[in-house]
Order: C-alpha cells, then sequence, then structure tokens
C-alpha cells in the first residue's frame, strides 16, 4: 500500500492544471475546426517564441526528474517548456532537422559530432550518474568480479545468458555497443533481445527474463522496488554517463527559438537547477540519482 | 491480481478527490477525440452518403480505399502527421506539431474512414426502392437524402460509436504528434504508458479504468440515442 500512497501523492502533487487558459482555445479550435475544416484547427494556437522544445532522453523523464526542472524553469523564465522524451539518437534526429529548440542528451562521442557538424551551437555538460550491469542474483555467467564492463559482456556471451539491449539507439544502446566493440564480439543469437523500448520498460523485461542488461543509475534506482535484478558491476571509469545541454545553431537553424533555447541551457546551469539535481531522489530513493556537474 | 483491485481502489480514489491533474487528462482525451469524432462525422457522413447513393467510375476503387482506411495503423498516421507538421514539413507553418490541434488532426484521419465506411454500408442496407419512392412522392433530392440518414440512424451512431471507439483508444499517433507533454497533451492512453513505464502500475491501471469508463459513458448516451424508439 506504500507504492499507493507514493503514486497516488505523487499525481496530486503536481503543479495546478494550466488548463484554465486552455480550455477557452480548446472551445475554440472545436468551434472552428467544426465550420471551418482542419486547416482551422490551427488558429486556436498560437505560436509563439514562448513554448520551447526540449528534445529528451527517457531516463530523464521516466527517473521522475523532468516533472521537477520544468516547473521550475517555467516559473523562473516565464517560457513553456515543451519536452519531447525519446532516445539519444531521436533527440539529435531531431536537433540535426531543428524540429526541437534544445536538447538534453547523453551520448558524448555523438554529441561532439552533432557540434563537428555545424547542428549545435554550443554543449555543456549538466550532471551525470553512471551505468550499471544489472543481472539476475544467481548470476549465472559470472558477471560479478570482471575486471571491466566489456569483459563482463563477453562472459555473458560466452555463456549464451540473455541479454537485453534496448536496441534504439539511445545513448545506453550506444554505450552497450561501444563496450561489445572494445571486446571484439558481435552480440548475435537467442540469447540477445533487442528490446527497442525505454529504460524502464527494458528493465522490467529483463527482471521477467532473469536477463542481464546495462542501465542508468537512476533509472534502475526509480524502479528498483518492483525488480529482483542486482547490480553485478559497476563504478569503472567507462561506465561514467555525462548529461549535457546542447543549444543549436541559429545561423544553420532560423526557424528555431533560440533565445528559448538558451534559456533552459542557462537554466539547467544555474544555482537552482542544479540544487533541484543535487536533491532530486535523496528523499525517495535513499541517494540522488544525478550528480550536479556545474555547480559542485 | 492485488495490483489490479488496488489500481481500481485508485481510480476511484482519484475521480472522489477530484485530482486536478487526472480530470485535466481525462478532460483532455474527451476533447481530442471527440473534436475528431465530431469533424469525421461531418466529413465522414456526406462522403459515405456520396458514396452509396452516386455512381461513378472508380467508384469501387474509392470505396476499397474508405474500407481499408477503417484499419489505418495509428501509429502510421501519426508518423505521416508528424512529417506533415515538422517545422520543415509542408504544414510547418502552423507551429501545430505538439499541440492538441495535431492530436485531433492524426485521430479524424483515424475516425474519418470508420464513419464514412459504416455509412455507406448503412445507407446500401436500407431498401434499394425507398429512395426513389421517396423522390416520386414529390421529395426534393435533399429531402430524401435527409429521410434516408433518418432511417438509418442505427447505423449512423455505430458509426460514430466505432470512431469514437477507434480514436480514445489509440496511444501511437497521440504519442507522436502529441509528445505526451504534461498539462499540454498528455491524455489517458499516453499518461497509462508513461505510468507504466516509470513502474507506477496502481496509478497506470487506475487510468486504464477511468479511460474505460469514459468510454462506457460515452457509448452509455449514444446507446440510449440509438436504441429509443
Amino acid at each position: 500500500m506504500g507504492r499507493t500512497g507514493q503514486a497516488g501523492g505523487r499525481v496530486r502533487g503536481r503543479r495546478p492544471a494550466p488548463f484554465t487558459t486552455g480550455r477557452a482555445t480548446l472551445a475554440a479550435w472545436l468551434l472552428t475546426a467544426a465550420t471551418a475544416g482542419i486547416p482551422a484547427i490551427a488558429e486556436g494556437q498560437p505560436p509563439g517564441p514562448s513554448d520551447v522544445i526540449l528534445a529528451t532522453t527517457t531516463s530523464v523523464q521516466d527517473s521522475g526528474l523532468l516533472d521537477l526542472l520544468v516547473p521550475a524553469f517555467e516559473r523562473a523564465t516565464g517560457y513553456q517548456l515543451k519536452p519531447i522524451a525519446v532516445g539519444t539518437g531521436e533527440a539529435l534526429g531531431l536537433g540535426r532537422r531543428g524540429e526541437a529548440d534544445v536538447l538534453l542528451v547523453h551520448a558524448p562521442a555523438a554529441e561532439q559530432a552533432f557540434l563537428a557538424q555545424g547542428y549545435g551551437a554550443t554543449r555543456r555538460q549538466i550532471m551525470h550518474n553512471d551505468f550499471v550491469l544489472v543481472g539476475p542474483a544467481a548470476d549465472p555467467a559470472g558477471a560479478r568480479g570482471s575486471p571491466s564492463p566489456g569483459e563482463a559482456l563477453a562472459r555473458i556471451a560466452r555463456a549464451g545468458a540473455p541479454f537485453i539491449s534496448r536496441g534504439d539507439e539511445s545513448g545506453t544502446h550506444k554505450l552497450e555497443r561501444t563496450l561489445w566493440e572494445q571486446v571484439r564480439v558481435i552480440p548475435r543469437g537467442r540469447w540477445y533481445i533487442e528490446a527497442g523500448q525505454g529504460m524502464g520498460g527494458v528493465l522490467r523485461l529483463a527482471d521477467e527474463r532473469d536477463a542481464y542488461t546495462l542501465t542508468d543509475r537512476g533509472t534502475y534506482l526509480a524502479l528498483r522496488q518492483g525488480l529482483r535484478l542486482v547490480v553485478l558491476v559497476d563504478g569503472h571509469a567507462s561506465l561514467v554517463n555525462p548529461y549535457s545541454v546542447i543549444t543549436l545553431s541559429p545561423a544553420r537553424f532560423p526557424r528555431v527559438n533560440h533565445p528559448g533555447g538558451q534559456a533552459f541551457a542557462a537554466f539547467l546551469a544555474s544555482a537552482q537547477a542544479q540544487a533541484i539535481i543535487r536533491e532530486f531522489g535523496r528523499e525517495r530513493f535513499g541517494q540522488p540519482l544525478f550528480v550536479p556537474d556545474v555547480i559542485r | 491480481m492485488d495490483l489490479l483491485w488496488s489500481g481500481l481502489l485508485q481510480a476511484i480514489r482519484l475521480l472522489l478527490a477530484g485530482d486536478p491533474e487526472v480530470l485535466e487528462i481525462t478532460g483532455l482525451s474527451l476533447m481530442v477525440s471527440g473534436g475528431a469524432t465530431l469533424v469525421a462525422l461531418l466529413v465522414g457522413v456526406p462522403a459515405g452518403t456520396g458514396l452509396a447513393l452516386t455512381r461513378f467510375p472508380g467508384r469501387n476503387l474509392l470505396i476499397t480505399l474508405v474500407n481499408t482506411g477503417m484499419g489505418l495503423p495509428p501509429v502510421v498516421v501519426g508518423l505521416f502527421v508528424t512529417l506533415l507538421l515538422w517545422r520543415s514539413g509542408p504544414l510547418g507553418a502552423l507551429r501545430l506539431l505538439f499541440t492538441p490541434g495535431a492530436m485531433v488532426l492524426a485521430q479524424l484521419l483515424i475516425a474519418a474512414p470508420v464513419v464514412a465506411g459504416l455509412t455507406l454500408a448503412g445507407i446500401q442496407g436500407l431498401h434499394p426502392q425507398l429512395r426513389l419512392q421517396l423522390l416520386a412522392l414529390g421529395a426534393s433530392p435533399l429531402q430524401a437524402v435527409w429521410v434516408l440518414l433518418r432511417e438509418a440512424r442505427l447505423a449512423l451512431l455505430a458509426a460514430v460509436m466505432a470512431g469514437f471507439g477507434a480514436v480514445i483508444s489509440e496511444v501511437g499517433a497521440v504519442m507522436m504528434v502529441g509528445g505526451n507533454i504534461r498539462g499540454q497533451t498528455r491524455v489517458l492512453t499516453t499518461a497509462t504508458v508513461l505510468e507504466a513505464r516509470m513502474g507506477h502500475f496502481e496509478l497506470a491501471i487506475a487510468l486504464g479504468v477511468i479511460l474505460l469508463a469514459l468510454s462506457f459513458g460515452v457509448n452509455l448516451i449514444l446507446t440510449a440515442l440509438q436504441q429509443r424508439r
């Protein structure tokens, strides 16, 4: 029942519905749409530089951190933030087409390429946590105590023990592929399961199948109550998981809301946001889920 | 089973307590899907009636297209509408992506063929002599169509229910074009996906129960309209 109270309390504690203003517009576009057909739907939702589209990753949303950062940003700046939670690959893809105004992602190599190709204007590391290899406590592949995360994966492959991959070009998936390359293993076979889901879904799948998987520690901690999976390998340098905010190139993307994107990037580096990040999860999980990197 | 039960209890609790966020999400679901169904009726009923009462070359092909459209996969519609509404896309200037308007547009594309297809079947299911008789009795063509639509009332209301049912329950299109943004584009189906992903199963079940209750309530009203004498 503790879970019930927690989940319910979380919802009740959310900010009041901003629909007092939205209702009139909704009614308006329903009316105009009904009389004039599809194009009229557009008129009810005024475009404007007050909207900021943030493309970010499911790990930031699934852990619950966004639910604290978004209202704080909106109160501090007056912008309205639209966070779209996708994999890092898709988030960078949205950025590459100028469909988002600012990115918060975690795949350093891909981010550097993004900037080198001229899509991004600025990139700043905001926070980090780390990746951990989780799996069944029985550890049939003997991954525990491996000298490196790559070696642990190689042991899983040799044992043919089930491993769930995100398989979605997310930051987690990119790191996983780097680790496989380090030990020159091409993961293939019935034991290697490509889920194509967010981190929460993959953890649950791994738990159901007694499989191994790579996860960021934040999502694992946030979901730990419902999981039997245990941490088998962590604390290695190659498992650090840095999150950076990227603003887009004004020269390349004239239609992007640059002031809004820059405002969000500045907000994440502010003392207020860094304090939110530092405290997030301490109460609920007994330890913070992320470590702020701008103000330590 | 414990989880199912406590989810059900939580649904009742959330509704009774008038949780503002749940109410808002429920309201948005109703407005988006209701709005899409309404516009789908305005497009689908005339289209279905027209197809039922006219004969022209290519008619069978068009009907086949409508019938195929009755099973449009929401994710495909979502992808298509997303491409249209991108800032760099043909309708990008509308700035509709990630707004409720985009969700109505996507659901309209899902519901309209359902309404058109069932209207077509309903009108064609009437006695073929009825229209000729009406015209012979001196009804204007419009009056005749009006009477036919009234006669096909059962089928038309079934079309409304099927159209609404198709869109209130879909998650693929609204997730893609709406983005599941809290307080802006989050509806019951996408909220359920998110809460389940976050491990809040009771809340996910509660939202599912509310979705079912909403659907039941709407269909109760429509059925009352359909079955009244």
